[in-house]
């Protein structure tokens, strides 16, 4: 580290941890700026896992792949939202809400609007 | 070419303080000190309490930095921890729990439950006290059977610790000391067939102090710590004789001097309770070390309830910390000259600090440290021996791991969720479980009584470390190792 200078014993073995072990495993030239990216798509997460100011870009600035933000926030509370959210009952009166829906991303259009 | 990135970034927990000149960063929770550079100074500077992106923090400090170096900075930022990822949820506290068994290293026997003094304060007879020591049904003085079984049972306990502490405690532990000179040779005999070291020590009042003790003591390298509260007119506020109620010092004062005299093997240490009448730090130890001659002092503030009218209050706290700052100077004037200086606290606080210690106990009790009453009944520590409540075991039986194990899961600091966001939780952990069980009557909150305090006094110590580490860093060799 150049900015930073390890002063106790536990920031010489962080130094140490860094330098030797990180830096060498993952193959990262010294002073890269851009944090390394997961291999696989960046798939937000359900709406109050994280803070996020929506959906608009993706933790690297990136907009591609990204659904609307309508459909997506309502899918996503019928899907993995542990809030109760406003979507149909599946259980008593709209048990098929979701049967012409087989890709959120397509098919968004297909979801009805249900009256109670 | 460089990628742009948008990420925007925010400070992680860390605790920035400044010595000889420089900056330096207490990383929170992993306790690494790190020296700050101009350029690491200013990304911290002027990320402060925005969201920035590398970038955002490149173009705003353009004029005084080459933009890559702010990026390498900034990612040496990240790497610990000092900055991270605005909006990406912080790992949560680990709960790593001990390896198990955990091996005993110190063990305190409380020899007696009685003592010649009736300190107004004293957590075993005063209001606050846990344990009822004389109508209880606990024998007021351990056999000798029983401190022999003690013996066996923390030599069993450490396991593979090459050398184990033995400790000696009251009551006034002079009191018994029949029992203790027969159990530091039984010890010190068994502990030799075994293969490991052992070390000794005791705490008393001083009073019984007499010319052969003192030379037993002195023979047998037993570590001695004085209760004392200073000169004479603080000693005698709170330390009286029980009976009569009067003060101690003129009874205490000739015993330690001859102590002091006589007993050079290991290093002898006053212990200063302070309370609202008694806290002029400054004169306490320079009674306790220029006129007497202890080697180290260390103080406490009492541990009681708030109502009681020896309980330090809020101005009283202040007061209390303005001169341990002054005493903190004085040690860094000494260390800076590596002179000895006998301030233990900050010694203590300093060496953790070198080592970067973070904890999940806030000190050894139920963990590598136990006391055991004049029973047999092993306990936390000292202060909660002889209560049930508090029991992890007896000598007889060995420790009660399933107790041990509720007691380590429920007391771990990630149950502590005031301290979450406390900087100073590394070295605190939520403090002392006896002062808690007295404050809030249980062991498992911590002392909040008391955090402002501790994060004040722990950034003067971090203060005085930096100092040392910038002007003088082979004194703190000594707590290398």
């Amino acid at each position: 580290m150049k900015h930073l200078q390890p002063i106790n014993q536990k920031a010489g073995k962080i130094e140490h941890y860094l330098e030797h072990d990180v830096v060498a495993l993952s193959g990262q030239p010294r002073g890269y700026t851009v944090p390394q990216q997961p291999d696989s798509p960046h798939i937000p997460m359900g709406c109050s896992l994280v803070f996020s100011p929506g959906w608009e870009v993706d933790r690297s600035g990136g907009t591609a792949g990204l659904c609307q933000p309508v459909e997506r926030d309502l899918f996503d509370c019928h899907l993995g939202c542990f809030w109760p959210a406003h979507v149909p009952d599946q259980l008593n009166h709209s048990p098929d809400w979701t049967s012409k829906c087989a890709a959120a991303q397509k098919d968004w259009r297909s979801l009805d609007i249900i009256f109670p | 070419m460089t990628v742009r990135t948008a990420v925007a970034l925010t400070t992680r927990e860390y605790h920035p303080f400044e010595a000889a000149g420089r900056r330096f960063v207490y990383m929170v929770p992993s306790a690494a000190v790190f020296g700050l550079d101009e350029t690491s100074a200013a990304v911290l500077d002027a990320l402060g309490e925005r969201r920035m992106s590398a970038d955002d923090l490149a173009d705003d400090l353009a004029d005084r930095f080459v933009p890559d170096d702010v990026r390498q900075t900034v990612n040496e930022l990240m790497q610990v921890h000092a900055i991270g990822e605005a909006g990406v949820l912080q790992e949560p506290m680990s709960r790593q729990m001990p390896p198990t068994p955990f091996p005993l290293t110190t063990m305190v026997l409380n020899v007696t439950n009685q003592c010649n003094l009736s300190c107004g304060y004293c957590y075993e007879y005063g209001d606050d006290k846990i344990v009822d020591t004389e109508n209880g049904a606990q024998p007021k003085f351990m056999s000798e059977e029983t401190a022999r079984q003690s013996v066996e049972f923390m030599l069993e306990e450490s396991r593979d610790i090459e050398t184990v502490n033995l400790t000696f405690f009251g009551g006034e532990t002079l009191m018994n000391f029949p029992v203790l000179q027969k159990t530091v040779e039984y010890a010190r005999g068994r502990a030799a067939e075994m293969g490991k070291g052992i070390r000794f020590s005791l705490t008393t009042n001083a009073t019984l102090l007499r010319a052969d003790i003192i030379e037993w003591l002195a023979d047998n390298d037993i570590g001695v710590t004085v209760s004392i509260d200073g000169p004479k007119e603080m000693q005698d506020e709170l330390r009286v004789f029980k009976g009569n109620g009067r003060g101690t010092y003129d009874v205490v004062a000739p015993k330690v001097r001859e102590l002091l005299r006589r007993h050079k093997s290991r290093p002898i240490c006053a212990r200063v309770t302070l309370t609202r009448n008694v806290l002029d730090v400054m004169r306490i130890y320079k009674h306790l070390t220029e006129e007497m001659g202890f080697w180290e002092v260390g103080f406490a503030p009492v541990t009681s309830s708030s109502s009681r009218d020896y309980a330090i209050g809020d101005e009283g706290f202040t007061a209390m910390l303005d001169q341990f700052n002054e005493l903190a100077e004085d040690f860094l004037e000494a260390a800076l000259e590596n002179r000895h200086h006998g301030f233990s606290n900050i010694k203590d606080t300093i060496e953790e600090i070198h080592k970067g210690v973070s904890k999940a106990y806030p000190c050894g009790a139920g963990l590598g440290l136990m006391g055991v009453a004049t029973d047999g009944d092993v306990a936390l520590c000292h202060r909660f021996a002889g209560s049930d409540e508090h029991k992890l075991g007896t000598v007889e039986s060995g420790i009660d791991h399933g107790l041990q194990q509720e007691f380590l899961e429920k007391h771990h600091l990630a149950n502590k969720t005031d301290c979450h966001t406390c900087w100073a939780r590394p070295l605190c952990s939520g403090g002392c479980y006896h002062e808690a069980y007295t404050r809030y009557g249980t062991t498992a909150r911590p002392n909040l009584h008391y955090c402002e305090w501790i994060r004040s006094w722990t950034d003067t110590c971090l203060r005085i470390y930096g100092e040392l580490a910038e002007r003088n860093p082979g004194y703190l060799a000594i707590f290398d190792g």
